[in-house]
């Protein structure tokens, strides 16, 4: 079975369309790694999987759902990264994920291990995630999508703003996840990362899928591929530099709002 | 059903709790307007204690509008309402649960309004359980009222400007008849509060109706 069967599905944001005329289709366990300019459709790609978006025309089926009739029992089933963390600022560490587990009817015993999968330091989980570096918040937030064991994961730039053990750490868990029998969908100008844990390729401009290339393929079209991403990877040089200076400034400020916290604010 | 929305309920309620929004700044601003009312209108005690009810209700309507504008920020910040989605609560919960932690807060400060009432405006209380029963059926309407409509601008730029523009006529039904609910309470006029209290208790009706049907799509669109 299909977990992701996408055809000539539109999407319109507002009057834009955002994704025009997409077919897709994703098995179990694939780890499809979505690539494309800035722009092109992919978050808005993850956020139709994920049963935020309704699909203007088209017909588009996930993990056996029609998103034009029963959004809400996708949701439910796939964990979303998005490019927000999605996590409440006043709220530690482990009261964000003990809310997102009684939510989703999840044992709260799974929440210190989930935190521990993704490196957040025991010491951080009594802090209110507005005092979180953003690669912290990044690393709970992916706690919360593990924490749901979800079918279908879908990751938007996983590895933005994450220190080198943060990204090794992800890697390991979308690993993980498609050993498990779970699909993954990884949008990431990353592409040295993430193209070692892809089965696919596939690569969005414009709203549509221009190219969509299995592994055994890539070969053949990496410099095919390479033309789409070029454009991007001076903006990803720029960033990769700036997450870089910003992962260092925020772990400073973790350990200094740390130290403010012992010494001070409660949690 | 009933736990998730317990689960809303307590999750805003802790929000609030640590950030201290209503008691240190909705708190504070609700009093300083009662005292700046009293002020404008002393030097004529007669249209003060007329006007009390009045007064005391709209302001009531100026702390609703920052207690939803808070409780809609907490679902914005960071995508936050995202995680409610995708963790499967039903819509209509995470409605009362948000409506019903707008209304702890907004009985809170209307507990502390009374007391202001009473000592800055000389008010004296002559029907005690049609006091407490206006005060409470009128603000479960006003919060559902206002959890709606915040959803509702959620999405909007500038939603801290739009959303006064459109509670606060949505509002008008609870303050005229809240109002005269009130000055059977506080004995200023000779009307029957308690069928005022009907109306009150249909406005709530209707907008948890409306809340219910409306809260998931719009939550979506947020």
């Amino acid at each position: 079975m299909s977990i992701v069967a996408l055809r000539d599905a539109v999407v319109l944001l507002g009057r834009f369309p955002a994704l025009s005329g997409v077919d897709l289709e994703v098995g179990a366990s694939e780890v499809v790694l979505l690539q494309g300019p800035n722009g092109a459709g992919k978050s808005t790609l993850l956020r139709l999987c994920a049963g935020l978006l309704r699909p203007h025309s088209g017909r588009s089926v996930v993990l056996g759902h029609d998103l034009s009739k029963s959004r809400a029992a996708v949701r439910r089933s796939v964990g979303l990264l998005g490019h927000d963390t999605a996590l409440y600022d006043d709220l530690t560490v482990t009261e964000n994920l003990q809310f997102l587990a009684r939510a989703s009817r999840i044992e709260l015993t799974a929440v210190g291990s989930a935190l521990e999968r993704l490196g957040v330091s025991a010491r951080l989980h009594d802090v209110v995630v507005g005092r979180l570096s953003a690669g912290q918040r990044r690393r709970v937030a992916l706690a919360g999508v593990a924490l749901r064991r979800p079918e279908l994961w879908l990751l938007d730039e996983p590895h933005a703003g994450l220190d080198q053990g943060g990204r090794d750490l992800v890697d390991g868990l979308v690993s993980e996840a498609a050993a498990d029998g779970a699909t993954v969908l990884v949008a990431s100008h990353e592409l040295d990362r993430t193209l070692e844990l892809k089965t696919r390729r596939v690569t969005i401009a414009g709203g549509t899928i221009i190219a969509d290339v299995a592994d055994s393929d890539a070969a053949d079209t990496d410099a095919a591929d390479s033309d789409v991403a070029d454009s991007d990877a001076a903006d990803s040089d720029v960033a990769d530099s700036d997450a870089a200076d910003s992962d260092a400034a925020d772990s400073d400020a973790v350990d200094t709002d740390v130290a403010g916290v012992a010494g001070g604010r409660g949690s | 059903m009933l736990a998730d929305v317990w689960l809303v309920t307590h999750k805003d309620l802790r929000i609030e709790w640590r950030s201290r929004v209503t008691l240190s700044q909705v708190v504070p601003f609700a009093l300083t307007v009662l005292v700046l009312f009293g002020f404008a209108l002393d030097a004529n005690r007669g249209v003060l204690n007329a006007a009390t009810s009045g007064l005391f209700w709209l302001t009531v309507l100026f702390v609703t509008v920052v207690a939803v504008t808070r409780s809609t920020a907490i679902e914005t910040s960071d995508g936050a309402c995202r995680a409610l989605l995708l963790a499967g609560i039903e819509p209509s919960a995470v409605f009362f649960g948000k409506t019903l932690a707008v209304a702890v807060q907004i009985l809170g400060v209307e507990i502390l309004m009374v007391g202001g009432v009473l000592v800055f405006y000389g008010a004296t209380v002559e029907s005690l359980p049609l006091l407490l029963a206006t005060c409470a059926v009128a603000t479960v309407g006003i919060a559902a009222s206002g959890t709606l409509l915040g959803a509702l601008v959620a999405g909007v730029r500038a939603r801290e400007t739009v959303l006064p523009v459109l509670l606060l006529p949505v509002l008008a039904p609870v303050l005229i008849a809240a109002s005269r609910a009130f000055d059977d309470a506080l004995g200023v006029l000779a009307v029957d509060g308690w069928s005022w209290l009907g109306l009150l208790a249909g406005f709530g009706v209707v907008n948890a109706a409306l809340g219910t049907l409306a809260y998931g799509q719009l939550l979506e669109e947020a």
